[in-house]
């Protein structure tokens, strides 16, 4: 007997009724899923484009600082917390990126034996580190042990904390991506390692770090527990990360949270919905350098 | 510019596994030799151990003497990086450097070595491409990615940069394995017209092609799985051929072996 005229299986039929039953329950499964996943994020967005959505018409939000005005008071921008943000994300990546990215390129092309396994464990545990351990950890150390004030440059210490181990973790796997071939390639034209990892390797998987290291930023962007520790919030527009205080978009949000005046209110959902757009546009850089790739088919 | 290859009493390790045992054999100068044999014989690793590519894999290690002329490729004092800018290699699937344009990929040899500059580099990438026979193919878009190449192209392409930094000895491990008939005569070719100025080693499972291309075949077998692979016998190709002078390279060549 073939197994064609056995059981349910009917060859002219299509697909056995179970068969689509089966197909229709896994993608009502699948979508409802999908629909769940997405109503928290539409929920989000779609509330603080609607309350906070209107203040960042106003081009005085993106020039005026919050200097001198109260929470009763309308007027006013967000640029000291923009600014804020940006430059600690700069010096946040700029301590980062050199260190994560060399520590993936010797756990990927030189780390052996037990030194390696000790370092990719370590990075494995300061992945989990929750943000506010780290910014209690750089207080410990910068202003209890070393006993300097807090600033804003501490609170980029805590935060770069935090990133290098996700740069670390996505430029290992960009590297691990890079085929062998081109390696072996490569040292078969006399080229030594060291060059070969410089020229071949890492042009080869730039466009992914690059992205991993955009992807990284946006997440420690948002981050607010090593901000409040570290840098306390300040109204006025600041540069100096060595002194004073620096506002930024998360404590300007957790300044005026509690308030029930409209003017701060707005202010609130203003910020929240700048420091969504940043972080957005960090994310969609990330995105467009994988189009700017040199790599070429 | 090509030199003769003496291997003596070759035996090569990765880790604590013997991969190949007691190897000794000469190529000549400006000839085509072939390694065949069944896979996992060592012939690929025997063929690694040429340029010292083998120590790329970590673990990798050999006993015995590799002369090219009269340097000992193992003697302490040497380079494997000088080894490799002597010994030039094309492997088993093409791989052109995917950041690199053609013209880029030629010169790669000679710029990731920080050795030429300038005009003299787009005359070493056009004597190169000729000798490689992609040139009328390619003349008109060298700076165009070189992976956008069709793969009997890109093989050209991996030869034409190996050949570009002037070794003495050309290396082939496979290089018609993932290449059509086409493009395979192609390759073939080019080999029989590279031996007027190199000493080219090619490994090949394809017998055929061996007995087209080669001077001289080197067979090589293991005895049973896990032990190391040995030389079986080294001879003119067309005595292998036709009259091997052991029994596992007649069965073997006759396709009665197993």
């Amino acid at each position: 007997m073939s197994a064609l005229t056995q059981g349910t299986a009917t060859p002219r039929g299509g697909p056995s009724t179970r068969r689509s039953v089966t197909d229709v329950v896994a993608r009502v499964a699948m979508w409802s899923a999908f629909f769940l996943a997405c109503v928290p994020l539409v929920w989000i967005l779609g509330s603080t484009i609607l309350k906070g959505g209107h203040m960042l018409l106003d081009s005085g939000w993106w020039t005026n600082s919050q200097n001198g005005i109260t929470a009763r008071r309308v007027g006013g921008g967000a640029a000291h917390a923009i600014q804020g943000t940006l430059i600690q994300a700069v010096v946040t990546a700029a301590i980062s990126v050199p260190i994560g990215v060399l520590t993936a390129i010797y756990l990927v092309e030189y780390g052996r034996g037990p030194v390696a396994r000790l370092v990719s464990f370590m990075v494995d545990i300061l992945t989990g580190i929750p943000s506010i351990v780290a910014a209690l950890f750089i207080y410990a150390l910068w202003v209890t042990t070393f006993g300097f004030q807090r600033v804003p440059f501490a609170v980029t210490l805590a935060l770069a904390m935090l990133m290098i181990p996700t740069i670390v973790r996505s430029t290992e796997e960009m590297l691990k991506l890079v085929p062998k071939d081109y390696r072996e390639a490569s040292y078969a034209l006399g080229v030594p390692k060291w060059r070969t990892i410089v020229k071949v390797v890492l042009p080869t998987a730039f466009s992914g770090i690059v992205t991993g290291i955009l992807l990284g930023l946006a997440r420690v962007m948002g981050e607010t527990a090593p901000l409040i520790i570290l840098g306390p919030y300040a109204k006025s527009i600041s540069h100096n990360l060595f002194d004073g205080l620096m506002g930024t978009l998360p404590t300007m949000i957790n300044q005026d949270r509690a308030e029930s005046l409209q003017p701060a209110v707005d202010r609130v959902w203003g910020a929240a919905l700048t420091l969504i757009l940043l972080i957005f546009l960090l994310n969609l850089a990330g995105r467009l350098v994988s189009r700017f790739s040199t790599v070429r088919a | 510019m090509a030199k003769r290859i003496d291997v003596n009493d070759l035996s090569v390790f990765y880790g604590a596994f013997k991969a190949v045992e007691g190897v000794t054999l000469t190529v000549e100068p400006r000839s085509v030799t072939a390694f065949i044999g069944p896979s996992g014989c060592g012939k690929s690793t025997v063929l690694r151990t040429l340029n010292r590519m083998h120590e790329v894999i970590p673990g990798g290690r050999v006993e015995g003497k590799v002369m090219l002329d009269d340097d000992d490729l193992y003697a302490p004092t040497i380079d494997p990086v000088a080894v490799r800018r002597m010994v030039g290699m094309v492997f088993q699937r093409p791989n052109p450097f995917p950041t690199m344009t053609i013209r880029e990929n030629v010169a790669a040899g000679l710029r990731l070595n920080g050795l030429k500059r300038g005009k003299a580099v787009d005359e070493i990438v056009e004597r190169a491409l000729r000798s490689a026979n992609l040139w009328n193919e390619v003349k008109d878009r060298l700076d165009k990615p070189g992976a956008g190449l069709s793969g009997g192209q890109q093989q050209r392409l991996c030869i034409a940069r190996a050949i570009a930094v002037e070794p003495q000895v050309l290396l082939m491990d496979e290089p018609c394995s993932a290449l059509d008939p086409i493009s395979t005569l192609a390759i073939e070719d080019l080999i029989q017209e590279l031996k007027s100025d190199y000493t080219v080693v090619i490994v090949t499972h394809n017998m055929q092609q061996a007995a087209r291309v080669s001077d001289r075949t080197a067979f090589f077998n293991l005895k049973a799985q896990g032990q190391p692979g040995r030389l079986v016998e080294v001879d003119d190709t067309t005595t292998i051929f036709n009259r091997p002078s052991e029994q596992a390279t007649e069965d073997y060549i006759s396709g009665r072996f197993g």
